[in-house]
């Protein structure tokens, strides 16, 4: 059995991350999951929280994503978001603005959007907590 | 016949536009290089996007409960065409082409009867367009204090068409754009995003269609088809800015070529002049010392 597999995340504008991984948990719509090699082959779509890939040599990235989906295979994860962070600070910054903006969306929007909305805004509120 | 002064003014300002074009290709050919790495980096997310949605309309798009994006609205009948062209000229054939598409499909519609409605992207096509279809138009998008062409964009884009689709304001969506092939080639594309059309599977890509799909097919789906037109303006736009610098780079690399011929028929022209002007002079003061 392999113990490793192929880690890409790639946003709209470029690859951000392509590596060796043993462990790879991902915010799932509906709850943490964590794909390991030799998963069985799912797409799930994603809600605003943070990626943590751990590498083949034990160290763990984290990436802070708003959504989008996962490609999970026994020998490859994928993760396309819609925005992507890596590090701390500046994905803080950008982050609270676009949680900002989610909130406008939650306040404008009506119906079924606004329970959509609203568990977004919940959602990045809670990642921002998680970075802390 | 000019006289001299006039030949070298012209010739200086002709040197004076050569210096102008080679700049513009020079900065034309970085901004390129810039735009094609830029479509280069945006090609794995929209290739994996393309080969997961394909395979998931592929199970999910024949069923009724299909989502309207795939399925359409069941009609055809208004049009939304979105134009894209550059915000600046100088750039060769580039806006006439886009435009050139556009119109013949604009005719097409009109004569078989349907509502045509144009969302124009950069100024150059909604000049062309103006005088003869403005009617249409809808509404504009302002390329002009974009300096680079971001996810957000399309993602502006694509937001506002999905809330014109789903107010009814059309019923299918096409994009025209200029695809880049090389520096010296662009080709004109005209693509039907909503509703959303697929490249068909290729054979043997059925082995992985083995997924399971969180929460559902249906809600992946729901989710990825908004995605899915956001990523093909984008990689539109991409296309659309590489193939600009492209075109405005032949288009001055001809300009200057042509620059420096007239500059030389100019020099030669100048030099006989020069010449007659001074055999002229030898002649007068010649004839006038034999007539002492």
């Amino acid at each position: 059995m392999a113990n490793t597999m192929q880690f890409d995340l790639v946003s709209p504008e470029k690859r951000l991350a392509s590596l060796e991984a043993t462990q790879v948990q991902i915010p799932a719509a509906e709850g943490d999951m964590t794909a390991m090699p030799d998963h069985a082959p799912v797409i799930t779509t994603l809600r605003p929280g943070l990626v943590k890939v751990t590498g083949a040599d034990g160290s763990v990235t984290q990436f802070a994503v708003t959504g989008g989906f996962a490609e999970i295979n026994g020998e490859s994860t994928s993760v396309l978001a819609e925005r992507a962070y890596v590090g701390e600070a500046e994905s803080r910054s950008a982050l609270e603005g676009f949680l900002e903006e989610a909130r406008q969306r939650a306040v404008d929007a009506d119906g079924d959007h606004k329970d959509v909305a609203e568990k977004f805004v919940a959602d990045m509120v809670h990642l921002l907590e998680d970075m802390e | 016949m000019p006289s001299l002064k006039d030949l070298k003014n012209r010739i200086d300002s002709v040197k004076s536009t050569r210096k102008i074009t080679k700049a513009m290709q020079m900065v034309a050919a970085a901004k390129l290089r810039r735009a094609q790495d830029a479509a280069e980096s945006a090609r794995p997310y929209a290739e994996r996007m393309g080969v997961v949605m394909s395979g998931l309309a592929a199970s999910v798009g024949g069923s009724d409960s299909a989502p309207r994006l795939i399925a359409g609205t069941g009609n055809d009948q208004v049009q939304m065409l979105v134009v894209m062209t550059s915000e600046r000229g100088l750039c060769g054939g580039f806006n006439s082409t886009i435009v050139r598409a556009a119109r013949r499909k604009i005719l097409e519609l009109e004569a078989s009867g349907k509502t045509v409605k144009i969302i124009t992207v950069g100024k150059k096509g909604r000049e062309q367009l103006k005088r003869d279809f403005g009617r249409y138009f809808v509404d504009h998008v302002d390329m002009g204090d974009v300096k680079r062409v971001g996810y957000d964009v399309a993602a502006a884009i694509a937001a506002d068409l999905m809330t014109r689709y789903d107010a009814g304001e059309f019923d299918v969506c096409t994009i025209f754009y200029n695809k880049f092939v090389s520096v010296i080639s662009q080709e004109p594309t005209v693509r039907q995003i909503i509703p959303a059309t697929f490249d068909a599977p290729e054979e043997g890509a059925e082995a992985d269609a083995l997924y399971d799909y969180e929460p559902s097919e249906e809600g992946v789906l729901a989710d990825l088809l908004p995605r899915g037109v956001s990523t093909q303006i984008f990689t539109a736009l991409l296309e659309n800015a590489a193939s600009e610098e492209g075109a405005r780079m032949s288009a001055m690399d001809n300009a200057t070529r042509n620059a420096g011929e007239m500059i030389d028929k100019l020099t030669i022209v100048y030099n006989r002049s020069r010449q007659a002007v001074i055999t002229n002079e030898l002649i007068e003061i010649i004839s006038g010392a034999e007539a002492l």
